[in-house]
């Protein structure tokens, strides 16, 4: 094992670092916000809207990430229609065709998360809110979507870390991710060892990080399940 | 007698789910001031006709007014009754709280988030005035200490007095209480029902549908007997308890007892 190889590109590496911070979180930002509009509207909207969405999270969970991006990368090229298109500029580009796939796919996982986590509102809470005047919007924001999200978060926090892994095949597609820059490095110093077990030693940095941040999320957001003791105990560590 | 101002008046409410008619045409008004106990057997529609009251359940037929405005109601064309208006339905219900068997309480949030939500987000209430307002409340019901406390945090007792701090913060005309110490250990009861007391005692309107004999006995101005969808009684507890006019009812005081 060589790891001066390793240490004098780690540049590379870094890149690549940029490249998957950029990708993952800008698609997991707008996966987020557009799954909770669609995850609303899949539980209270009239069938004729439910099912272009069921279509949707069916298409693209349905097949695999690697499919669904190399017909959006590959298989866009082919249509006139889409090469004589104002947007041609945008799915011409690696990137932007990797980042279009990957939003997609985390919105349609995420909307299946929050469907369910919005469908499992305690009754009672929403008859409560309802005795209470509110109106049904009022009720999605003050009541239903606070609650989901947190019922969502464990699965959720699921979801961040498969999008994280699935981002490393935007390598396949040219782009230098964090295992675009291993396989530049293998393919430059024939060392897949290193070269791979550094982008493995990455990718469990950044997942010890979500980890990590999901861990203080569920302390603040799960206080009311907390047994009383626990509670203290988190709060005010010994 | 002297003229009271009508709270809530029923007329003629029918409601049936599927084959089973629970409501077979219910005619009752609540003054203000009244305290109404419902009294029937299960399966009687006695919690039925108090979620009609703030159309958590929508009548099949029959007028509901509330404060002197009818709910406007009307037929879809699968022939379902639906509310005309649900900005006028928002803004009833606003005007009568209710207390759950179960509590209900929005779990995620605190005892005093509980209490200022509906207030802030519903009524407008400037949120200090709603937080000064529930503090006052929250001592009336004896759970002073208890704002930032969630609910499972709570016994079952201390969560129906917060659900009733809740109910009192919006100000109701009317707290409908849909058998509120049902779901309650039998040494919890009592703390609820002193709540209640003294609710009675300030001359709110409330129409409580119990299993509390004693309840309806003493405290209660008025008490309605309810049997297979119909009221069979309808007087002061007194008189109905001393001198039941029906079979059912004495039988069923009987029962109670």
């Amino acid at each position: 094992m060589d790891l001066s190889i390793i240490i004098e590109n780690l540049p590379i590496y870094f890149t690549g670092l940029k490249n998957t911070i950029i990708l993952v979180s800008i698609s997991l930002v707008l996966g987020l916000a557009l799954a909770v509009p669609l995850a609303i509207l899949r539980n209270y909207g009239n069938p004729l809207v439910q099912l272009p969405i069921r279509a949707f999270v069916y298409f693209f969970r349905g097949t695999p990430l690697l499919v669904q991006m190399f017909l959006i990368y590959y298989g866009f090229g082919q249509f006139d229609l889409i090469k004589e298109s104002l947007f041609w500029p945008f799915f011409r580009e690696a990137y932007f065709c990797a980042l279009f796939t990957f939003t997609l796919n985390t919105a349609a996982y995420t909307t299946e998360i929050l469907r369910g986590a919005i469908k499992a509102t305690p009754h009672g809470e929403i008859e409560a809110a309802m005795a209470a005047g509110m109106s049904r919007l009022l009720m999605v924001r003050r009541l239903i979507l606070p609650s989901a999200f947190r019922r969502a978060l464990p699965a959720y926090s699921n979801e961040i870390i498969f999008m994280l892994h699935g981002s490393s095949l935007a390598s396949v597609i040219t782009i230098v991710d964090i295992t675009g820059a291993a396989r530049i490095i293998n393919s430059r110093f024939y060392s897949p060892y290193e070269a791979f077990l550094t982008a493995a030693v990455f990718y469990m940095a950044i997942t010890f990080l979500i980890v990590f941040l999901v861990k203080k999320l569920e302390v603040r957001w799960f206080a009311h399940l907390q047994p009383q003791s626990t509670k203290a105990a988190i709060e005010t560590p010994p | 007698m002297e003229e009271r101002i009508v709270s809530v008046a029923l007329d003629d409410i029918h409601k049936r789910f599927d084959a089973n008619e629970v409501l077979k045409g219910i005619s009752v008004s609540a003054h203000q001031g009244e305290v109404i106990s419902v009294l029937g057997p299960s399966g009687s529609g006695k919690s039925t006709l108090l979620r009609c009251i703030n159309l958590l359940e929508i009548p099949d037929s029959g007028r509901l007014l509330v404060s002197g405005e009818e709910v406007l109601l009307k037929k879809t064309r699968d022939n379902r009754t639906v509310p005309a208006d649900t900005k006028q339905v928002e803004r009833i219900r606003a005007k009568l709280a209710m207390v759950f068997q179960q509590f209900n309480l929005w779990s995620h949030m605190t005892i005093l988030q509980n209490v200022i939500e509906a207030p802030v987000h519903v009524l407008k209430t400037p949120r200090q005035e709603a937080i000064d307002r529930a503090m006052m409340y929250l001592e009336k019901v004896g759970i002073p200490d208890k704002l930032e406390a969630y609910p499972a945090h709570l016994s079952g007792g201390q969560q129906q007095r917060a659900a009733i701090a809740r109910a009192l913060a919006m100000e109701p005309e009317v707290i409908l209480f849909d058998e509120p110490t049902s779901a309650l250990d039998p040494e919890l009861v009592g703390e609820v029902l002193q709540v209640m007391r003294n609710l009675a005692e300030e001359g709110r309107t409330m129409i409580v549908v119990t299993h509390e004999m004693g309840f309806a006995r003493e405290v209660s101005s008025r008490v309605i007997f309810l049997d297979e969808g119909l009221v069979m009684e309808d007087g002061a507890p007194e008189i109905i308890f001393n001198n039941p006019e029906t079979d059912r009812f004495s039988a069923f005081i009987k029962a109670m007892v």
